[in-house]
């Protein structure tokens, strides 16, 4: 058996099917490319969907439109329930309708940056590019984005830009941009293009002669598993960061689909790049399962502090404006309370470690609206941050109008995902991924206001015209009863009777709570060789554990929520090792990933190109044995790698 | 789900999810039952089943535009007054607690919100009246019940849906059975 911190290097990735030449016409050359399916042909082809996010949801109801049949899956209820409804803030677009000096050029610039010179400049500039056709497509569909008198669209900045990009819907972004999606999906479903499976899990992933031909799907409500087959599969089924069990996530969200890819051969892209978020309401005990992000846009007015002295008790307002660190401001003039979140996380942690952080537990930040409510009064202020507030005030109980919120940095985002190709195919032909759940495009941060922008970009655009050239190539028939399939089933009812038999003694939400501890710990925002190591002993031994000893009550015949956990923090489990591994791996700091023992002087983030300007993709090799690292070489031709600086 | 008899329990503009004990006092007993309405089947325990309301969204609930086909998005102002209109419906979460408030089992308020949100718009203009019959249509073939005008919905709303979403609807549904005939 392979050590817990072993593995294999093995073939670099050199082919990610992006077009060469000059930036600006590689997308549209990429999409000349692509072979065209005939119409006729597409209504023949089945392709499954997984996910109903902003991803996942626009990216069925663009393939029904096209002709395709698509079979859509959530776990949720309805598909408008899919955790994109919970961001808040905003989507970029560089529409340069401020005339501030926008453009898809510094967008593209921009994310690059932003994501510390770790992601594909083909991708990026896609990206940016198509920004501009998603807020066109959004408003034709009636998204109530923000206006201003004369009826033109508004826009704020938002976390770390310098330009007023951000369009926005109060603080429903996400919810209203997904309506958008789930309304041209319930459109489809109308129309028989979409057949919908709602409260319906993905458990496996069929491959058959090396293709991903379907899934194998357990109904929630009566607890029957089943196989259904397509030509292709889209996997949209969003981010991880529940691995920490506390996280800004929705309870739901998990790693099952990916991670049933993974084990039958997709590659898994950097996942040790996860994103703290700095602005969320700090954790008040133990008991607590589920934290709330504040939106960052409450940072272009509020201003961050804590005391100057370690262990300073008095009441905010009691001490005076001279004995207060504006610690952002000070290390940052340039940018001062809008650094990049890793930065404005790191900076709230570095403060709270030499004792200066406040509210109970020590574990917080003041985010302090006063000055602003001097300087605007407290309408335009309330006129802004208004619903933002109102939502502190329900959970914490204190108003901040008058004392300033406490803020402290948690989990939110995770940048590493399904390694994917420039036409967001997997290394399985015919898994496609998108949204969250691939590694695409964010590097080793991601900056506000572009995971929405992404999540649409790939569903609406992107994804329904590269899909067309792995369909048009031809997909022969499979069998209902063909053996992968039939192995397939017999192996999500084995989990699932196994789930059900061991009748332990100890609850599943205990043993995500230890694995959650020990990745904030360990796989956080700092992270040592020490403590991967520690973390890579603990957790084999705790998924030992859980197979022995967990209890999961009811049967498996009904709704069952108890079993449905217990299969996530599973695949947990198992994630949270490769994580340990990737973080101990990257002996350099950069975005998200920051390793204590690879910091410049004034402790930011140091970067090795030389050694690791590429990306990490790993192949499972089976349970306890050593997995193996794929590289994929970074090329940098038109944002030359500096080290970031925002001073 | 319905905390001491009212959807969403007794805090304003609040969800079951938002809702803290503290606004309980301490020892006291807490009952709390599934949204009951004829359209709402109970799954399990708490759990209803909202799939209706799905297939009302999917009867009109849209503005038909295909995914490539958008002009540019300053092309159509709109005006703020509007746009602001449009959003406070647009608000709704297809909770079901208006239903569940309601004596008829109505989902009027959820339907005035969606019909008020894409009516205030520009682009929502071409499939008004088609969306407005099709989608009363479907409510009251779901089993949702009429609306007699008792308001319970907008009290119980945490989204704060305003009742006269509901004048509204009534208003297009008449111009457009009247503008059919
Ligand atoms: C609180 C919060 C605020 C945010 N604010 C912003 C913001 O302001 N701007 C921004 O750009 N980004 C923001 N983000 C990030 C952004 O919202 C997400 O990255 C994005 O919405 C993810 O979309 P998605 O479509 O990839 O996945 P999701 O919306 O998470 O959807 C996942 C879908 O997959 C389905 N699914 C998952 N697993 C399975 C399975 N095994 N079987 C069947 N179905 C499955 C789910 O049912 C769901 O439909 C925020 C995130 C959070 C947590
Ligand atoms: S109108 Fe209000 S109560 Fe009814 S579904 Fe919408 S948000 Fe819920």
């Amino acid at each position: 058996m392979a050590s817990y911190s072993d593995y294999i290097v093995g073939a670099p990735l050199v082919d990610t099917a992006a077009p060469d030449g000059p930036i600006e016409t590689r997308w549209e050359r990429r999409r000349f490319g692509v072979k065209l399916v005939n119409p006729a042909n597409k209504r023949k082809m089945k392709v499954i969907v997984v996910g109903t996010g902003l991803a996942g949801g626009s990216a069925a109801a663009t393939l029904a439109e096209l002709g395709y049949q698509v079979s859509s899956f959530c776990y949720q209820d309805s598909p408008r329930r899919a955790h994109s409804i919970a961001a808040q803030g905003g989507i970029n677009a560089a529409k340069n309708y401020r005339g501030d000096g926008d453009s898809i050029h510094r967008l593209f610039y921009d994310t690059v940056k932003g994501g510390d010179f770790r992601s594909r400049e083909s991708n990026v500039h896609r990206l940016a590019e198509i920004s501009v056709q998603i807020i066109d497509q959004c408003v034709a569909q009636g998204v109530p984005f923000a206006r201003e008198y004369g009826g033109l669209l508004d826009t704020r900045s938002f976390g770390g830009a310098q330009v007023s990009r951000t369009f926005y819907a109060r603080g429903q972004t996400g919810q209203q941009l997904l309506l958008g999606a789930y309304q041209a999906l319930e459109r489809q479903i109308d129309a028989g293009g979409v057949t919908m499976y709602s409260r319906h899990e993905m458990l496996e992933l069929i491959v058959v002669d090396g293709r991903a031909r379907g899934i194998v799907a357990r109904d929630l409500v009566t607890g029957e598993t089943r196989s259904h087959l397509a030509d292709a599969v889209v996997l949209a089924s969003g981010g991880y960061g529940n691995v920490f069990y506390l996280s800004t996530n929705a309870k739901g969200c998990n790693v099952t689909a990916s991670w049933r890819a993974h084990r039958k051969g997709a590659l898994f892209a950097n996942p040790c790049y996860t994103q703290i978020h700095p602005t969320c309401i700090p954790v008040s005990g133990d008991h607590q399962s589920k934290l709330t992000l504040m939106s960052e846009s409450l940072r272009n007015d509020g201003r961050v502090w804590v005391p100057q002295k370690a262990g300073d008790s008095r009441a905010p307002r009691d001490i005076p404006e001279a004995e207060r660190d504006y610690f952002l401001e000070r290390q940052y003039p340039a940018f001062g309370n809008l650094v990049p979140r890793d930065i404005a996380s790191r900076a709230a942690k570095n403060v709270c470690d030499a004792g200066r952080g406040v509210g109970p537990t020590g574990l917080g930040v003041y985010l302090d609206f006063a000055d602003a409510i001097g300087r605007l009064g407290r309408p335009a202020v309330a006129a802004k941050y208004g619903n933002l507030f109102q939502m502190y005030q329900r959970i914490t109980g204190e108003d901040p109008y008058e004392v300033p919120m406490r803020i402290f940095p948690a989990v939110h985002y995770t940048m590493g995902g399904l390694w994917v190709d420039y036409d967001l195919q997997s290394s399985i032909p015919g898994l496609f991924v998108v949204g969250e759940a691939n590694f695409s495009d964010h590097g080793a941060n991601r900056l506000g206001a572009s995971a929405l922008m992404q999540g649409l970009a790939d569903g609406y655009f992107v994804l329904p015209n590269t899909i067309g050239d792995y369909l048009a190539r031809g997909v022969e028939p499979v069998a209902a009863d063909a053996p992968e399939v039939r192995e397939a089933e017999a192996a999500v009812a084995g989990r699932v009777e196994k789930l059900l038999s061991i009748d332990g003694d100890r609850t599943v939400d205990s043993f995500h709570r230890e694995l959650g501890h020990l990745m904030w710990d360990h796989c956080g925002m700092e992270r040592t060789a020490e403590g991967l190591h520690k973390a890579l002993e603990r957790i084999p031994e705790l998924r030992r554990e859980f197979w022995q000893s967990v209890k999961v009550p009811g049967s498996a015949a009904t709704l069952n929520q108890s079993l449905e956990k217990a299969g996530r923090v599973a695949d947990f489990l198992e994630l949270g090792e490769l994580m340990c591994l990737d973080a101990l791996h990257r002996e350099e700091s950069c975005g998200g990933h920051f390793r204590a023992e690879s910091q410049t002087e004034d402790h930011e983030a140091a970067r090795k190109d030389d050694e690791f300007s590429y990306v990490a993709a790993w192949e499972f090799t089976g349970q306890g044995s050593a997995p193996v690292l794929h590289k994929e070489d970074l090329h940098f031709e038109y944002v030359t790698p500096s080290q970031r600086s925002y001073k | 789900m319905v905390i001491n008899g009212e959807p969403h329990g007794p805090q304003k503009a609040t969800t079951t999810c938002q809702l803290h004990l503290r606004h309980f006092s301490d020892g006291e007993t807490i009952t709390v039952e599934p949204f009951r309405a004829a359209a709402f089947g109970v799954v399990k325990d708490l759990v209803v089943d909202r799939g209706a309301f799905d297939r009302i969204i999917a009867a009109g609930g849209y503005v038909s535009a295909p995914t490539g086909a958008a002009p540019e998005a300053h092309a159509t102002p709109v005006p703020k007054r509007n746009a602001d209109r449009a959003f406070t419906a647009a608000a709704c979460i297809g909770c079901g607690a208006c239903v569940a408030a309601c004596p008829n089992g109505s989902a009027s308020l959820f339907l005035g919100a969606k019909i008020t949100h894409l009516g205030e718009l520009p682009q929502g203009q071409p499939e008004r009246s088609d969306r407005v019959i099709r989608m009363v249509k479907t409510h009251d073939a779901e089993g949702f019940g009429g609306c007699t005008n008792t308001g319970e919905c907008a009290v119980a709303c945490p989204k704060e849906i305003p009742l006269d979403v509901i004048s509204q609807l009534n208003r297009d549904y008449l111009a457009a059975v009247t503008h059919r005939r």
